[in-house]
């Protein structure tokens, strides 16, 4: 691996610098995606203590959008609430998993369980990037992830193993989200560059990384992965499930009354 | 208007419960709090849980009309500040079940009152927040008028609704702060954002002006509250506080209050103004507002959906506590 560190956003190369622009489309879009549908449950989930938290990790959610939306600001990108509020379906690069509705109890934290697992792997590959804001970044988000994981794993374990009824619905949820998590790996044309240069690992690395976090805590909680489980891809490349312009159509309302006015 | 009402003495001699409430009585006047273990005379517990589950029941049901604009907020520092703010309104009504839970009933159970209609929720929250504006004048105005409410009962006598209060309020001047700051913003905004402030204000002048609840010479709890140090200060005077700090504020911002009798008194020092109909306010508390069964219905999916998480959650606990992993 090149360990040429690069100090600050200006230090990269034409080629890598579209490639980590790629990238934190990637991170920042499924950051603003799951936080806004994690926000759906403030004031609707099952109790109450719950409610709080969702409403935390959706707060924690934005703010890291928010970063990396000021990154790709520094790389020459409109500023964070334009490229929040103002671009189309078309132009995000959010996988899957974070686009679909909020569904049940179970379908929300079980997808936030193995979103979290995606991005503790993600964050802990960062801190050694060799792009160094990227690394800084990833050292603090890291921090209240952890938090996330925590939550997250404690509810999958108990859902899993409560009533029979609770466990069918964790099943289920499974049966849909596992494919869809996949895709949070889905190979771009950027993984080779990223990696030879040190800035991030390839996504088939961080998918066999994150496979062997998630397989004993499923195990732990009685579920069972589909063997004919297929990855589900295209949110990477724009192509995503109607299930985004909704959300979008949501998010942007009150912004395109005036996207010009300050709110 | 005096009513006689025969006094439950919980199983104690007449002369006996005199004893103690002359003792209760004594260390209300030195400002000593009442904590759930002391005893307390039976009229006192009850309007303490009415006033605390309703206003436990208050804070969640006002999570809706603002966390219905979650999903709109138009930047992130709107999105961030809003989410924040009714998280923390779900969190005092966490805080506000439990106070009312030393007093005796259980959550499930107040919950249960809520949405069977048998217990009531703040006036306010029985309207519908109809545009982004209407979350700026709610976060202001609304919870300006909370935190008059709230600072004075955090004063009070009971403990732990007390404490409750001081850190709810600490958290409403945040809100405070977060509202004034969007109606600023729309007041200096475009004719748009300037319309829809008004708008909005129309809209919630009256329900506003109802807020601290029915008039002094309507209101029947009042006096006996005020002895016990539950409540510190009349609905009236609750209203005339918050006039005499937010009318000037109002103004200075360009709106104008739906109210055309509203003049400052000088030689009385008061605001003059319209009495809200509080025929009109009986019938909404009792559910007959414009949106009551639309909040009440999405209290009651809420947790009739959660039903089977609870339930899982119960068994969880039986079987074997989740181990923590490692934190490093």
């Amino acid at each position: 691996m090149d360990t040429k560190a690069f100090q600050s956003l200006d230090c990269l190369p034409g080629t890598l610098r579209e490639a980590v622009i790629n990238l934190l489309y990637r991170l920042a879009d499924d950051e603003l995606v799951i936080g806004h549908r994690n926000s759906e449950w403030t004031g609707h989930a099952p109790i109450l203590e719950a409610d709080i938290a969702f409403s935390s990790m959706a707060q924690d959610e934005m703010g890291h959008a928010q970063a990396y939306y000021q990154m790709l600001h520094q790389l020459g990108e409109a500023d964070p609430d334009t490229l929040a509020f103002g671009r189309k379906p078309r132009e995000f690069r959010c996988a899957a998993l974070v686009c679909l509705p909020k569904g049940d109890w179970a379908f929300s934290v079980l997808r936030q369980f193995l979103y979290d697992a995606a991005e503790t792997v993600r964050l802990t590959a960062f801190v050694e990037s060799t792009l160094v804001p990227l690394a800084q970044l990833a050292t603090k988000l890291r921090g209240e992830e952890k938090y996330h994981l925590m939550h997250g794993r404690s509810w999958v374990l108990k859902l899993g193993v409560g009533t029979e009824e609770s466990r069918g619905r964790m099943q289920a949820a499974l049966d849909v989200a596992y494919s869809c998590a996949l895709g949070l790996f889905e190979p771009t044309e950027f993984d080779e560059p990223l990696a030879q240069a040190g800035i991030a690992p390839r996504e088939s690395e961080l998918r066999r990384q994150w496979e062997s976090a998630v397989a004993p805590v499923l195990a732990d909680a009685g579920l069972h992965v589909s063997e004919a489980a297929k990855p589900v891809y295209g949110g990477r490349v724009g192509r995503h499930p109607e299930a985004l312009k909704q959300l979008l159509d949501q998010l942007q309302l009150v912004y395109n009354i005036d996207p010009t006015a300050k709110w | 208007m005096v009513v006689a009402v025969e006094k439950n003495l919980g199983g104690l001699s007449s002369a006996e419960y005199e004893r103690r409430l002359e003792k209760f009585e004594a260390r209300i006047n030195r400002g000593e709090k009442i904590e759930p273990a002391d005893w307390m005379p039976d009229d006192y517990r009850q309007q303490l849980i009415r006033l605390i589950h309703v206003h436990a029941n208050s804070e969640i049901c006002g999570a809706l009309p603002e966390g219905r604009w979650i999903p709109h907020a138009p930047t992130f520092k709107r999105k961030l500040a809003l989410l924040a703010k009714v998280q923390d309104e779900v969190g005092h009504g966490q805080l506000l079940y439990r106070a009312a839970e030393t007093l005796g009933p259980s959550r499930e159970q107040m919950i249960e009152d809520l949405i069977s209609g048998k217990s009531k929720f703040s006036n306010v929250f029985h309207y519908p927040a109809e545009t982004w504006a209407d979350v700026a004048i709610i976060a202001w105005l609304i919870d300006a008028a909370a935190i008059i409410n709230q600072t004075m009962m955090a004063e009070g006598s009971y403990g732990p609704y007390a404490r409750a209060l001081k850190r709810i309020c600490y958290e409403e001047a945040f809100h405070m702060k977060h509202g004034y700051e969007m109606c600023v913003v729309l007041a200096n905004g475009t004719k748009v954002q300037r319309d829809m402030l008004q708008d909005a204000l129309n809209r919630w002048w009256t329900p506003i002006m109802m807020f601290h609840g029915p008039s002094d010479k309507e209101s029947k709890h009042t006096a006996q509250l005020v002895r016990w140090k539950v409540k510190l200060k009349t609905n009236d005077e609750q209203r005339q506080q918050f006039l005499k700090q937010f009318v000037p504020k109002m103004l200075d911002l360009g709106m104008k209050i739906p109210d055309k009798s509203l003049r400052y008194d000088k030689a009385s020092d008061t605001w003059l103004y319209d009495d809200p109909d509080w025929n009109e306010f009986k019938k909404v508390v009792n559910n007959g507002g414009p949106v009551s069964q639309e909040r009440v219905e999405a209290r009651r999916l809420a947790h009739r959906d959660g039903q089977w998480v609870r339930e899982a959650l119960a068994a969880a606990a039986e079987r074997k506590p989740v181990p923590m992993p490692p934190t490093n």
